[in-house]
């Protein structure tokens, strides 16, 4: 097996045997960095420092045969939507150029708690907006399967170095499919909790009742070992969730055989690309092969899911980014003799396109005469959708669905039209405004080698089931159907 | 057009973004299209529906409280080095009101 595409339990063998020193493997993964990234434009910044302090203590623990944490020397990268003390962290934005954080995040932190090294900041659309990392203030992230066409967004980055081998596991963020879409895109794994299962303490806000923060990795095992560290409440976010944490390793081994799947259909309807609904059609096939019990069923207000997304985002992401104003971090136009010009000035210059374009529709559907019409409107609707779900978990364990209705498309190839790229999250957005849990999971690729990944969608809390599943899956060939 | 010109402008105000004529004229057209498209959720009668701000889980109502204890809290120093203009206790802005 090609050396860089290891697993985590390979790597800890080879640490544990000593015949790979974590900093080695350090070395290996910036070196690797070094000569694909100018390509791929999957990281933003690097934090080698840091990496190497990690790495080192991670080599002084296997020295002194103590103990090793759970998730010693698993090089990972972080999405640059979160925050990281000391190293640089601008959400792909310039209006955050330069900015070091003071703190980290509590997923980073409980990361490097557990031994992980992180190597820097990957690429993402600015504010993780964006469905194809070509938002992203710096430059555009490439899909490693195929230069000419994005890896999906808006953690395009996180799900290209992993897909690349430039790092083991990456930490994405899941506001409307930022990390199903591009892990499908990339051919990786990747994983949204429920909404409260991750702490979201340090994740730079986009849409506060939306956002998520979760794991890729390039096998199930390795997105379980991740969340497992990084799930659970923290006093630093009100809306993380006090729910035990299951042990999802040990989950993993348990049956899948009896489990009771539904597949919508509202998500094969029109848009669905051919050789994608082939390919989720063998998937839905494998599980039955697999022991599950397959069911047709409903969710009858999906067709409504992404107007109201792009109403409840819009909003609150109008909000958030009120903050973004000259004065505590970031950029600030120079030269402005007055605070409100001040204020106008940077934020006209610090933000892109599709963050004004968002600024601007959250704006409008709150203000006054049409908060009731859009906003209250779309509120109700998401009520709607979220009992859907309610409803379809009733009868079935777990939902199978594509993950995006096609595989990669070209850079430039929906830029023209900010619709068009809106619909590109037409089968994950549903999973955010519901709040349950969702993995992607290859399935094979397209006549021209393109990565197809297939979606479950899970019951509030039940990442266990859908880790499970996805396992046997992958145990099963799924993975190169 | 369900938006107007002066409609745009007046939600730059409202956002604070200083914008060119050309961002004008474009986030007119790209907004209409938009909210033309997000008008299908009018199809929907949703009289008797409950709005749904966030998806809440099953918990006590205290369970967001902590301790009324004092913690500790991002040393001043490394929180203003981010600032674009600052003196060793305050952020500076520009003037915001006339003297």
């Amino acid at each position: 097996m090609d050396e860089s595409r290891r697993s985590y339990p390979e790597i800890r063998t080879l640490l544990e045997q000593r015949q790979l020193s974590a900093r080695e493997l350090t070395e290996q993964h910036f070196r690797a960095i070094e000569q694909r990234n100018s390509e791929l434009g999957a990281y933003l910044w690097l934090c080698r420092e840091r990496a190497f302090a990690q790495a080192d203590a991670v080599d002084r623990a296997v020295r002194a045969r103590a103990p090793l944490p759970p998730l010693a020397g698993l090089p990972v990268a972080i999405k640059d939507v979160i925050l990281t003390r000391g190293v640089k962290t601008t959400a792909g934005s310039r209006i955050l150029e330069g900015y070091l954080p003071p703190y980290d995040a509590t997923a980073v932190a409980r990361l490097e708690q557990a031994g992980a090294i992180i190597l820097g900041k990957t690429n993402c659309d600015e504010f993780a907006m964006g469905s194809s990392t070509e938002n992203s203030g710096y430059f555009p992230c490439r899909n490693p399967h195929a230069l000419d066409r994005v890896p999906g967004g808006s953690s395009g980055g996180s799900a290209a170095a992993v897909a690349a081998n430039l790092a083991v596991a990456a930490l994405g963020s899941d506001t409307g499919g930022s990390i199903r879409q591009p892990a499908s895109f990339c051919g990786v794994v990747g994983l949204m909790g429920t909404y409260g299962r991750v702490s979201r303490y340090g994740l730079i806000a986009f849409a506060s009742s939306l956002d998520h923060i979760g794991p890729f990795g390039r096998t199930v095992r390795d997105v379980a070992a991740v969340l497992g560290v990084i799930a659970g409440r923290d006093p630093n976010d009100s809306t993380s969730a006090d729910v035990p944490v299951p042990d999802y390793l040990a989950e993993l081994k348990k049956p899948v055989k009896g489990m009771k799947l539904g597949v919508p259909r509202e998500y094969f309807g029109p848009g669905l690309d051919a050789e994608v609904k082939a390919k989720i059609e063998a998937g839905i096939r494998k599980f039955g092969e697999l022991g599950c019990e397959v069911v047709e069923i409903s969710l009858p207000h999906t067709e409504y899911a992404i107007a109201c997304y792009y109403i409840v985002c819009t909003a609150e992401a109008s909000s958030n980014l009120a903050r973004y104003d000259g004065v505590r971090y970031g950029f600030r136009t120079p030269g402005a003799d007055e605070l409100d010009a001040m204020y106008r000035s940077t934020r006209g210059r610090g933000f892109g396109a599709e963050v004004k374009r968002r600024i601007m529709l959250g704006t409008y559907v709150l203000s006054a005469g049409y908060y009731e019409a859009y906003y209250r409107k779309a509120q109700k609707v998401r009520q709607l959708i979220y009992q859907d779900f309610v409803k379809a978990f009733q009868r079935v364990d777990a939902l199978v669905t594509p993950t995006s209705p096609t595989p990669a498309f070209r850079l430039g190839e929906k830029t023209a039209d900010p619709l068009q790229m809106y619909l590109a999250d037409i089968y994950t957005v549903t999973g955010d405004l519901a709040g349950v849990p969702g993995i992607s999971v290859p399935c094979g690729k397209s006549k021209q080698g393109l990565p197809i990944g297939i979606q479950l969608m899970g019951r509030h809390f039940d990442e266990a089931r859908l880790l499970r599943l996805a396992h046997a899956f992958e145990a099963a060939g799924g993975f190169e159907l | 057009m369900k938006i107007t010109r002066q409609d745009v402008e007046y939600v730059t105000a409202l956002a604070h973004l200083d914008l060119s004529e050309e961002e004008i004229t474009r986030l007119q057209r790209e907004l209409d299209s938009i909210l033309t498209y997000v008008d299908q959720l009018n199809r929907l009668d949703t009289t008797t529906v409950a709005p749904m701000a966030q998806v809440l889980y099953q918990a006590p109502p205290d369970v967001a409280l902590r301790a009324d204890q004092e913690g500790k809290c991002l040393e001043r120093p490394e929180v203003l080095a981010a600032a674009p203009d600052a003196t060793d206790t305050f952020v500076k802005v520009p003037k915001v009101i006339e003297r």
